[in-house]
C-alpha cells in the first residue's frame, strides 16, 4: 500500500523582499498511515513550512507531494480546499476557535463546507465532544472555556469531518502541564483509532509522545528516528498522583503549624 | 454550503454589529425611499390625472361666471353672475362648429330624504346631455331623456352613495323621494364613479334643469347661477374652442376691448397637465436623491466589507484551514453583503411607504402601493448589494489561508 504521505525532493522558497529564503531545500519524508510522527526543529528551521505543505494549506516550489497517493501538486486553491478537509484536520496552539460562536458550532463549521445536513451535522459534532469529554458544554463560547477545554473543541473540529490525518502545531504550547498531559492523551486516544498523528513542536517533551521523531535544520532533515512513545495517559497519572501528594504535604503542614 | 445556512451566518454576523449594520444601511434606506416614493408618487400623480379626465369627461371645456369685485376684493370665480340663458342658446345653435354638446349646471346642496332615511347631498339641475358629457351610465333605470331632461318633470336620478344612502340594498326605481321637501320619483342610479378632485363623486342627485329653477331655485331668472359644461367634437380643439366662445361671451356681453372677462373658461384637462407636470418635476428630483443616496449607500456597503474582510481575517483562514473553497468564502461575504442592502431596502420601503403617504395626503393624490413596487426596491437594493460587495468578497477569497491563520488581529 502507498504510504499515506509521500514527499520526495520538497522545496519551498519565499520571496521576502529581496532575499530569497529558502524554507526547505529538499526534504524526502514518507509517513505511513496509523502511525505518529513529530516533526521538530527551532524556529526558521521550516517544520511550520513543512506542515503547511503536507496539510496542503501551501504548495511546494519544486518537488512532489502524494496525500493518499494522489499528487497535489498543481491543485488549484479548491481542490486544495477540498482535500484539506477530508484528509486533514488541523489542530493549533492557539486553538483558532471562531469566538462569539459555540463550541457546538465552531465543530459543526467545517461539515457546512461538505455540504453535510444540518440534523446530521449536530449528531457528528455532538458525537466528538462527547469524545473529548465536553458534554454539556457545547452551548459554551470559547471565552466561557478554560485553555484545555477549547483545545479540545479544537480537537473535535479536526476529527468531525473523519480526517484520517490529525495535524497539531504546537497543541500543548498554550497550556500547563496538567492539561498538556491531557490533551496528549486525547490525541495518543486517536491512535487506537487508526488516526496518522502528526505533531509539530519544539519541545522534546512533547516530541516523546510520538513513534517517530524527525529533526529539521535550515530547511533539511538531519534526524529521523523511531523510539517507544510514552504513554500520555499513565503520564498524567503520574502527575496527578504527585500534585495530589503535595497538596496533602501542603495540608499536613498547615495542621502543624496551627 | 447550503444558502440557508450561508444566510443564517450572513444575519448572525451583522447582527453582531448592530449600530454599525443599521449606520451602513441608512444610505441605502433613503435611496430605496426616494424610489418608492418616486414611483408612488408619479403613479399617484398620473392617477389624478385620469380621475380628472374620468369624471369629467374629455374634450370638456367648464364656463362660469366671472369674479364677483367689490371694493377691489375678488370674490372668485362663479360669484359674479354674468352668463345668461341667452348665452346659453348661442352656444348651443351650433355657430361655434368645434362644439358637441352644452349642459348647463346649477348646483345645491340641500337635504334629501326617503320613507327609512334621509341625506345631505348636492343636487344638480341640467340637460339630459350632461350623462353624455360625462359619459356616465345607470346600473339601474335610466337616465331621462332629452325631452323630459326639458320639462319640469319631478325626476331623479341617483349617484350610488345616495341611493345606498336612501334605500340601503331595495332598489330605488320608481320609488318616492324628497328633495329640499319636494317630492320626486327616482327613475335611474347612476354607475359608481369613486373619488373625484372634489370629494366623492356618486354623493350626486341628477334631476332636469327646469325642476331645479322651480322647485330649488327662485324661479325662471336671467342670469345662470352655476356652470356650463361645454364638450368639443373631437381632441386637440380647446384652444380653437376656448378663443370662440371668449369671442362670442365678450360680444355678447358687450364688453370694449379694454374691459376684463366678466366670465372664465376653464380647461380641466390641462389644469391636469399641469399637475402631472409637476408632479413629474418632482419625480425627476427624487430619481436624483434616489442615484445619488443609492451611490453613495452602495460605496458605505463596499467600505464597511473591506473593513469587514480585514477585521475577519483570522476567521476566514479558520474556515479556509478547515476545508472552505475561496467559493465559500466568496458567497459568505456576498450574501452578507446582499443581507444588509436588502435590510436597508426594507427599511427603506417602510420610509417610502411613509413618504407617499404624506405626499397623498399633501397633493391630495391617491395612495398607490402596487406590490411591484417592493419588488423593484428589493432588485434595486439587491443590486447595489451584490454590485458593491464583489470586491470585497473577492478580496476575501483570494486571502492566503496561511496568511490569514497567522493574521493578528
Amino acid at each position: 500500500m502507498a504510504p499515506l504521505i509521500d514527499m520526495k525532493g520538497i522545496q519551498r522558497t519565499y520571496v521576502m523582499g529581496d532575499n530569497l529564503v529558502h524554507a526547505l531545500r529538499g526534504v524526502d519524508l514518507t509517513i505511513e498511515a496509523g502511525s505518529s510522527i513529530a516533526i521538530m526543529g527551532t524556529s526558521g528551521s521550516g517544520k511550520s513550512t513543512m506542515m503547511n505543505i503536507m496539510g496542503c494549506l501551501d504548495q511546494p516550489t519544486k518537488g512532489t507531494y502524494k496525500i493518499n497517493g494522489k499528487n497535489v501538486s498543481g491543485m488549484s486553491k479548491s481542490e486544495l480546499a477540498d482535500i484539506r478537509g477530508r484528509m486533514v484536520g488541523f489542530v493549533f496552539q492557539s486553538f483558532n476557535l471562531l469566538s462569539r460562536t459555540s463550541a457546538l458550532e465552531n465543530v459543526e463549521m467545517p461539515l457546512l463546507y461538505q455540504g453535510v445536513s444540518a440534523r446530521e451535522r449536530h449528531k457528528r459534532a455532538m458525537a466528538v465532544l462527547a469524545q473529548v469529554s465536553l458534554e454539556g458544554r457545547e452551548d459554551h463560547h470559547p471565552n466561557q472555556l478554560s485553555g484545555g477545554q477549547q483545545q479540545r473543541v479544537a480537537i473535535a473540529r479536526a476529527l468531525v469531518c473523519d480526517a484520517p490525518i490529525i495535524m497539531a502545531d504546537e497543541p500543548t504550547g498554550a497550556l500547563d502541564t496538567q492539561t498538556s498531559y491531557e490533551v496528549m492523551g486525547i490525541l495518543q486516544g486517536l491512535m487506537a483509532q487508526g488516526k496518522t498523528l502528526i505533531l509539530v513542536t519544539h519541545e522534546p517533551d512533547i516530541a516523546s509522545y510520538a513513534g517517530r521523531v524527525i529533526t529539521l535544520r535550515d530547511g533539511l532533515i538531519i534526524d529521523d528516528h523511531t523510539q517507544a512513545p510514552i504513554d500520555a495517559a499513565a503520564a498524567l497519572a503520574r502527575v496527578t498522583a504527585e500534585r495530589e501528594e503535595a497538596d496533602r504535604r501542603m495540608a499536613a503542614n498547615a495542621e502543624k503549624a496551627s | 454550503m447550503n444558502i440557508f445556512t450561508t444566510f443564517k451566518l450572513a444575519v448572525r454576523a451583522l447582527w453582531r454589529n448592530k449600530v454599525r449594520t443599521l449606520l451602513t444601511m441608512l444610505g441605502i434606506v433613503f435611496g430605496i425611499g426616494a424610489v418608492i416614493a418616486m414611483v408612488a408618487g408619479g403613479q399617484g400623480a398620473q392617477a389624478s390625472v385620469k380621475e380628472v379626465f374620468d369624471s369629467l369627461g374629455t374634450n370638456v371645456l367648464v364656463l362660469s361666471g366671472g369674479a364677483q369685485r367689490t371694493s377691489g376684493a375678488s370674490g372668485g370665480a362663479g360669484s359674479r353672475q354674468s352668463l345668461t340663458w341667452e348665452d346659453v342658446a348661442a352656444l348651443r345653435s351650433g355657430e361655434i362648429p368645434t362644439i358637441k354638446w352644452v349642459a348647463p349646471t346649477m348646483s345645491t346642496r340641500t337635504q334629501v330624504a326617503s320613507e327609512e332615511a334621509n341625506w345631505n347631498t348636492s343636487v344638480t339641475g341640467t340637460f339630459a346631455v350632461w350623462f353624455q358629457i360625462r359619459n356616465w351610465e345607470t346600473t339601474q333605470g335610466t337616465v331621462f331623456d332629452e325631452d323630459t331632461g326639458n320639462s319640469t318633470a319631478k325626476i331623479a336620478v341617483l349617484g350610488q352613495t345616495v341611493a345606498t344612502q336612501l334605500f340601503a340594498n331595495a332598489s330605488p326605481i320608481g320609488q318616492a323621494i324628497r328633495i329640499n321637501g319636494q317630492p320626486f320619483e327616482v327613475v335611474g342610479v347612476l354607475a359608481t364613479k369613486g373619488q373625484g378632485p372634489r370629494g366623492d363623486n356618486d354623493d350626486i342627485i341628477i334631476i332636469p334643469l327646469k325642476t331645479y329653477q322651480q322647485k330649488l331655485d327662485k324661479g325662471l331668472a336671467k342670469y345662470l347661477k352655476g356652470e356650463v359644461l361645454i364638450s368639443m367634437t373631437a381632441e386637440g380643439q380647446a384652444e380653437v374652442t376656448i378663443a370662440k366662445v371668449t369671442a362670442m361671451m365678450r360680444e355678447k356681453h358687450k364688453l370694449d376691448g379694454a374691459d376684463e372677462d366678466d366670465f372664465r373658461i376653464r380647461n380641466p384637462a390641462e389644469f391636469a397637465q399641469a399637475q402631472k407636470d409637476s408632479t413629474e418635476r418632482i419625480a425627476t428630483l427624487l430619481a436624483v436623491v434616489a442615484a445619488v443616496s443609492l451611490l453613495i449607500g452602495g460605496i458605505g456597503v463596499m467600505n464597511i466589507m473591506l473593513v469587514s474582510v480585514i477585521e475577519r481575517t483570522r476567521e476566514i483562514g479558520i474556515r479556509m484551514a478547515v476545508g472552505a473553497k475561496p467559493f465559500d468564502v466568496m458567497t459568505q461575504f456576498l450574501v452578507e453583503a446582499l443581507v444588509l442592502a436588502a435590510a436597508g431596502g426594507l427599511l427603506g420601503l417602510a420610509l417610502g411607504y411613509g413618504a407617499a403617504y404624506y405626499m397623498a395626503g399633501y397633493f391630495g393624490w391617491k395612495l398607490f402601493f402596487p406590490a411591484a413596487t417592493a419588488g423593484i426596491a428589493f432588485a434595486v437594493a439587491g443590486g447595489v448589494g451584490v454590485g458593491f460587495g464583489l470586491y470585497p468578497a473577492i478580496r476575501a477569497s483570494q486571502l492566503d489561508p496561511i496568511t490569514a491563520l497567522r493574521y493578528e488581529s
